[in-house]
């Protein structure tokens, strides 16, 4: 292995554009997600801000950043400091795993539209994603605050839960693919997508990320209602801003995650590789804002009972009934 | 370049884990223990074992240390600064077992002598790990598994709602 | 089977919600597009006059004592003929809630609401109304009504002897 110079630019050329893009998208999420919620309630949602309200991402931007940053009386120092950069960057991991276009030509050498092609992508993005769970634990817990604990109390114990099923409904996936690197999966599906033959795995994979996104239905770690904002309550300016942003990345590294998985990545007709991947990772962000504007919020305990006494036997069952298929069928 | 990383991180564990013993705080023990996986996750990784360190990170550090956590949230354990240091009694397992693993680390390396490790680490592919895992040790996994079941029952039985 | 009657109830609401963002906002678009207000609109506090260009306020002070806020203060005083008029009258519409108790309470329609609504200022100071900016050149909701005319200046002279006093009513006549 010789790495020389252009390697190097293109790997933090890659890195850094994809940032870029990815921030960006995030934040236009945040001004999509508010304008469709407007329009399901019949409002305009915000549209000062420039044309269309286009440019409210920067005006929130800006407020975010000069905004005071308060540290609750009695807060762990440190921890509370930790929390929200705990919960924003598994959030950007998990976009460096995520392949969004097919191989292209720089300089003579194949770059892949990928920061990173692991042989074991599939884990490592279940791993990032219950270290996400250290952000809300500990943001909660070092506020020093009876909503916030009683926020990432419950945040723990619905992200452990739903993190199993994600992880049994990929199982399949896996077992069809026989790899656990993301990109041979995406290259396994360039016959027939996953969803055809898991409908069950992408259904369970699908309520498992949006509690994992800690959105409406399954938001009971910040309902509003009860809770203020639950883990995040006593966080302002930047701090919150990393909360949010981690929020609306890993909204759409999960939507990137579950068209890499079940909707065949970037494969698809006429239109080029990076496009049709975004047009699959930003439908998931656009199922996800209107179940949002949809439906009511679950208690905890149906929350609990959904998953460990529906979904998880579900995602058992499949996972058993795939290998006899498998087995029987002798396929590959 | 590996070296350094090498180093580099395991330092980072000793002290982590170090620390993780030292800190009287359980959540702050807790994180330092969180860092202290880590760091050994990416040497696993650094070793050409890939799955060991997904499985170091998504079990311990993702699950196991996620439910400790859990723990101490839920039990309100009152001022922490106030627990007494252990004594040498308190100690005297501890130590026991750690100087059982220091001598026979010692006797190893000395067994070992001047013989030479490998240069270059076999990578042991995901599928080749598989099937030396559930063929040649498929009645240990199942054996493991059973006991496993055999927990999930008994917690099952233990938080069973009583009726009066 | 419930789990078709759940499936059925949350597409059923994904439907309703997918057609809701086709639909024309309701919201009107203030600063460039306002909203005319209704002419019995409860609004900007006005203090009105009579038909013959006088004040029709007399500072009973019941407008004040209906105030929930206490936003209404005034000084009562009488002229040499023994009408009573308000030498100083304050409205501070920084308190003001709007209510209309007020004007329900006034005996003489001096106090009325109007529909102007567009009087914010950023200086709250400015909010404090005195009687010269409170009057206006007007009868506002009831343009005929003049309470010296039925009740007289004072009770000393005799009914229907006052000054602009019309006299009395036979309530007779008005029998059939």
């Amino acid at each position: 292995m010789s790495y020389d110079l252009i390697d190097i630019a293109l790997a933090f050329g890659k890195i850094a554009v994809i940032f870029m893009v990815i921030l960006l998208l995030a934040a236009y999420l945040v001004l999509a997600e508010r304008v469709l919620l407007g329009r399901i309630q019949e409002r305009f949602g915000p549209n000062r801000v420039g044309p269309f309200g286009l440019l409210q991402p920067i005006a929130d931007g800006i407020k975010m950043l000069v905004k005071e940053d308060v540290k609750p009386a009695g807060a762990d120092k440190w921890l509370f400091y930790l929390a929200p950069a705990m919960a924003a960057i598994p959030a950007i991991m998990i976009v460096s795993l995520i392949p969004f276009g097919a191989p292209l030509t720089f300089f003579g050498r194949p770059v892949g539209m990928q920061v990173v092609d692991l042989n074991v992508g599939l884990l490592l993005f279940i791993g990032f994603s219950s270290i996400a769970v250290y952000g809300v634990a500990l943001g909660g817990w070092a506020s020093n605050s009876k909503y916030s604990l009683l926020g990432s109390v419950r945040g723990l114990a619905q992200l452990i839960s739903y993190e199993i099923t994600m992880g049994l409904s990929l199982v399949p996936v896996v077992m069809l693919a026989r790899s656990f690197q993301l990109s041979e999966i995406v290259d396994a599906q360039k016959t027939g997508w996953f969803i055809l033959y898991q409908p069950i795995a992408f259904l369970i994979f699908l309520i498992s990320i949006v509690a994992e996104c800690r959105r409406i239905p399954f938001d009971i770690p910040e309902a509003e209602g009860e809770l203020v904002a639950g883990f995040h309550t006593e966080y302002s300016g930047l701090r919150f801003g990393l909360f949010f942003v981690g929020e609306y990345i890993n909204i759409i590294a999960l939507g990137g995650l579950a068209a890499t998985f079940f909707l065949g990545g970037w494969h698809g007709p006429l239109l080029p590789p990076v496009l049709w991947f975004l047009i699959k990772a930003l439908a998931f962000a656009f199922l996800f804002i209107w179940l949002r504007g949809t439906l009511p919020r679950l208690r905890y305990d149906q929350l609990m009972h959904f998953c460990w006494k529906v979904l998880t036997p579900v995602a058992l069952l499949n996972i058993l009934a795939t290998g006899w298929f498998i087995l029987l069928v002798g396929k590959g | 370049m590996e070296q350094a990383l090498f180093y580099i991180l395991a330092t980072v564990t000793v002290v982590a884990t170090i620390l993780a013993i030292a800190e009287k705080h359980p959540v702050h023990a807790i994180v330092y223990l969180v860092t202290s996986f880590f760091s050994l996750a990416v040497i696993f990784y650094l070793l050409a074992a890939p799955l060991i360190a997904m499985f170091e990170v998504i079990i311990y550090a993702g699950a196991v240390m996620v439910l400790f956590m859990f723990v101490v949230m839920m039990l309100d354990l009152g001022n922490p600064g106030e627990a007494g240091r252990p004594t040498l009694r308190h100690c005297l397992p501890a130590l026991l077992l750690a100087g059982i693993t220091l001598v026979s680390l010692v006797l190893l390396v000395i067994g070992r002598g001047a013989e030479e490790g490998p240069d270059v680490l076999q990578v042991v592919s995901i599928r080749d790990f598989a099937a030396t895992l559930f063929g040649r040790y498929g009645v240990a996994i199942e054996i493991i598994s059973m006991q496993l079941l055999f927990a999930i029952v008994g917690a099952l039985y233990l938080g069973r709602r009583r009726r009066p | 089977m419930s789990i078709i009657r759940d499936t059925k109830g949350i597409l059923l609401g994904m439907w309703t919600t997918w057609k809701r963002i086709f639909r024309r906002p309701l919201t009107i678009q203030y600063p460039e597009i306002k909203r005319v207000p209704y002419p019995r609109f409860r609004a900007r506090i006005v203090l009105t006059r009579d038909p013959d260009g006088g004040e029709r306020c007399v500072a009973c002070y019941l407008c004040s004592a209906a105030c929930p806020v206490d936003c209404i203060s005034m000084q009562s005083a009488e002229r040499e003929d023994g009408r009573r008029y308000a030498p100083w009258f304050r409205i501070n519409f920084a308190r003001c809630i709007y209510c209309g108790l007020c004007a329900e309470a006034c005996p003489t329609m001096a106090i009325q609401m109007t529909p102007e609504y567009e009087f914010c200022t950023r200086n709250i100071m400015s909010l404090v109304y005195e009687k010269e900016d409170l009057l206006i050149d007007g009868c506002g909701k009831s343009p005929d009504y003049n309470f010296y005319r039925h009740a007289g200046i004072g009770v000393t002279q005799p009914r229907g002897e006052g000054l602009n006093e019309e006299p009395p009513l036979d309530m007779r006549s008005l029998q059939p």
